[in-house]
C-alpha cells in the first residue's frame, strides 16, 4: 500500500495526464459519423505507434560493443514501431483520399 | 544545446532537455488536434497529416536530444542503426499501405495494430532488466505493458488471419473456461513478478514465460470470436495497443507517449462501444458469446426461390422511378463497385433516381463501404445512411441487394432466436420489388438463413456480381 502511495506521488503529473487524457479521448471522438469509423480507427492506430519513441530511446542507449539478443529485439521493436506509424498514417491517408471532392 | 539552464529537484537541465520536452508538448497537442480533425469528414485528411507531423517531430527530437540518466546523448553509431531500422520499417510500411487493395483495408489495419502491440511488448521486455528490485510501481507498468502489448499483437494477428480468410472460427464449449484459466494464470504470474523481492536479473525466466503466456492468451481470446465481430475486436485491440504504449511512457516518464497512448486507448474504447451500438450488441456479448453457433433460426418453412432473367431485370429497372442499391461485401469482393456506378449513371440518364443505402457495418468495417464506393467515383451525396433511407423504403420501386446478406435479413426484427436479432437492418423487404444478386445460395458472413430470399416480392439474380451487372448494363443499353 505504501508503495502505491509513494508511486502515485512520484508520478502524480503523469497520472493527472492519464486521467485527463481519458476524458479528452472520449470527448474528441464522440459524435463521429459511421462513415469515418474505419479511417478514425486507423488514424488512432497510427498514433499508438508513439511507442516508437521508446524504441528509439532503447536502441539509442544500447551497448553496441558486443552483439546481444537485446539489441536484435530492440531493432525489431523499432522496425515494428515504424511499420505501425508509417503504414498506419499512409493507409489512413489513402482511405481519406477517396473522400475528397472529385472534379466532374 | 548543452548549456545548463537551471536545476529542478536537484538535477540540472540544459537547453536541449528543455527543447526536447517542448517538442513532446507540441507533439502531444498535434495528436489531440489531429484526432479532433479526423472525426469530421471535411478535415479528416488534414487531421491525419497533423498527427503524423507530431509523430515525426517527436521521433526527430528524441533522436537528437534524448539523454540517458547519466547525461549521455545518443551516439552517432546508434543513430545510424536507428535510422536504418526506421528506414526498413518505413519502406515496408509505405509499400504495403499503397499496394494493398481497398477491400483488404480492415485486415491491414489489424496487421498494423499487431506491429504496434509487438513493439510495445518488446520495449517492456527489454526494459524489465533495468528496473530496480522492489520498485513495485515501475515493474507494474512494465508487466502491464508487456501483457497488454503481447495480447494486442497475437490477438490482432488472429483477427488479421480471420479477415483474410486464413484462420477459421474455432469455438468449443470448454474454451470459455480454458480462456478464464489462461487469464488467471497470466495475471497471476504478472502479479508474482511485480511483488517478488528478487532482482529482475533473477526473474528473466518469469518475464519470458509471461510473454509466451500473454501471446497464447491473445490467440485464444480472439479465436472463438466470430468473423462478423472482427471490427469490434480490432477496435478493442487498437485501444489495447494505445494503453500498452502509455505504459511504456510511464517507464520513460515520457508525457507524449503517455498522452498519445491513453488518447488512443480512450478513443478506441469509445469507438468500440459505438460499433457495438451500430450492431446492437454488447461488448460482453461479443467477447463471451460466439456468433453463428449453428442450430439457430428458422429451419423448416423456407418457401420457394424465384429467379429473374436479365432482360426482365433490365426492364424492371429502366421503368422504375426510384431505385436503391444496397451494397455488401460481395460487391467489394467481386470488384463490382465501378460497374455498379456505371449502371447507376445509365439509369440516371433514363430519369431513374438511384441512391445507395449504406448499412453502418456494410463491408467488413464501419465506413468501409463508403470508402470503396468513393473509390469508384460515386458522389458522396448518393450514399444514404440506414436511418435516413429506411422511412423511405416503402416508396422505393426496386431495392437491388448486391452481395449483402445479414444487413437486410428481416430475422433481425422477428426471430428472437437469431444471432442477429435486434441488429438494425436496411428495410429492403419494404420495397415494392427486391432483386438480390448473389453468387449462390450460401449463407452470409454470420452464417444465418435469410428469409428475404423467400419473400414473394424477391427475385434472385444468380452469378458473380460484376458480370451480372455488366450484362445488365449491356441489356439496358440495347433498350
Amino acid at each position: 500500500m505504501e508503495h502505491i502511495l509513494q508511486y502515485f506521488f512520484e508520478y502524480k503529473e503523469a497520472i493527472f495526464i492519464i486521467a485527463l487524457s481519458i476524458f479528452l479521448g472520449i470527448e474528441v471522438i464522440s459524435n463521429v459519423p459511421a462513415v469515418l469509423h474505419t479511417p478514425l480507427m486507423s488514424g488512432a492506430n497510427a498514433i499508438s505507434g508513439v511507442i516508437i519513441i521508446g524504441g528509439i530511446i532503447l536502441v539509442g542507449h544500447a551497448d553496441l560493443s558486443r552483439f546481444s539478443l537485446d539489441l536484435v529485439l530492440g531493432i525489431l521493436a523499432l522496425i515494428f514501431g515504424t511499420l505501425n506509424v508509417v503504414g498506419g498514417f499512409a493507409v489512413t491517408d489513402r482511405m481519406l483520399e477517396m473522400f475528397k471532392k472529385k472534379k466532374k | 544545446m548543452d548549456k545548463v539552464l537551471g536545476i529542478v529537484n536537484g538535477t540540472e537541465f540544459t537547453i536541449g532537455d528543455t527543447l526536447l520536452e517542448l517538442s513532446y508538448l507540441v507533439a502531444a497537442l498535434l495528436f489531440v488536434f489531429g484526432l479532433k480533425l479526423l472525426s469530421h469528414p471535411k478535415t479528416a485528411r488534414n487531421g491525419n497529416l497533423w498527427a503524423f507531423g507530431g509523430m515525426a517531430l517527436a521521433m526527430l527530437t528524441t533522436l537528437l536530444l534524448h539523454k540517458n540518466p547519466e547525461g549521455e546523448g545518443i551516439s552517432l553509431a546508434n543513430i545510424w542503426i536507428i535510422m536504418a531500422a526506421i528506414g526498413v520499417g518505413a519502406v515496408i510500411g509505405w509499400i504495403i499501405a499503397r499496394r494493398v487493395k481497398m477491400t483488404a483495408m480492415p485486415q491491414l489495419v489489424s496487421f498494423y495494430n499487431a506491429t504496434g502491440g509487438a513493439a510495445s511488448a518488446l520495449v517492456a521486455l527489454l526494459e524489465y532488466p533495468n528496473a530496480v528490485a522492489g520498485d513495485v510501481g515501475s515493474i507494474l507498468v512494465t508487466v502491464l505493458g508487456l501483457i497488454i502489448g503481447a495480447v494486442a499483437f497475437s490477438g490482432s494477428m488472429i483477427a488479421y488471419g480471420k479477415l483474410d480468410g486464413k484462420v477459421g472460427d474455432l469455438m468449443k464449449p470448454f474454451m470459455t473456461y480454458l480462456n478464464l484459466f489462461l487469464m488467471v494464470l497470466t495475471l497471476g504470474l504478472g502479479i508474482y513478478i511485480v511483488v517478488s523481492p528478487n532482482p529482475p536479473s533473477e526473474m528473466i525466466w518469469a518475464i519470458y514465460s509471461l510473454l509466451v503466456l500473454s501471446l497464447i492468451y491473445g490467440v485464444m481470446f480472439v479465436l472463438p470470436i466470430g468473423g462478423a465481430d472482427m471490427p469490434v475486436v480490432i477496435s478493442l485491440l487498437n485501444s489495447f495497443t494505445g494503453i500498452a504504449a502509455a505504459m511504456a511512457g510511464f517507464i520513460y516518464n515520457n508525457q507524449a507517449m503517455i498522452l498519445g497512448g491513453i488518447l488512443v486507448g480512450a478513443a478506441g474504447t469509445i469507438l468500440t462501444v459505438l460499433m457495438c451500438k451500430a450492431m446492437n450488441r454488447s461488448l460482453i456479448n461479443v467477447i463471451i458469446g460466439s456468433f453463428g453457433g449453428g442450430a439457430s433460426a428458422a429451419g423448416g418453412e423456407q418457401g420457394t426461390i424465384k429467379e429473374i432473367t436479365l432482360s426482365d431485370a433490365a426492364v424492371l429497372m429502366s421503368y422504375s422511378q426510384r431505385i436503391v442499391i444496397i451494397p455488401g461485401y460481395g460487391l467489394a469482393v467481386a470488384q463490382a463497385q465501378h460497374i455498379a456506378q456505371e449502371l447507376d449513371q445509365l439509369l440516371e440518364s433514363k430519369g431513374v433516381d438511384v441512391k445507395y443505402a449504406i448499412h453502418p457495418v456494410a463491408g467488413r468495417m464501419p465506413g468501409h463501404m463508403n470508402v470503396l464506393l468513393a473509390e469508384a467515383d460515386v458522389p458522396y451525396e448518393k450514399l444514404v445512411e440506414m436511418d435516413d433511407i429506411n422511412p423511405d423504403m416503402p416508396n422505393v420501386d426496386v431495392a437491388i441487394v448486391v452481395g449483402a446478406n445479414d444487413v437486410v435479413n428481416p430475422a433481425a426484427y422477428d426471430d428472437p432466436g437469431s444471432p442477429i436479432y435486434g441488429m438494425p437492418i436496411i428495410d429492403a423487404h419494404l420495397a415494392k420489388n427486391i432483386i438480390i444478386m448473389k453468387r449462390g445460395m450460401g449463407k452470409g458472413y454470420a452464417g444465418i438463413e435469410n428469409k428475404l430470399f423467400f419473400n414473394e416480392k424477391t427475385r434472385m439474380l444468380f452469378g458473380d456480381a460484376k458480370s451480372s451487372i455488366q450484362k445488365l448494363v449491356a441489356e439496358i443499353k440495347t433498350m
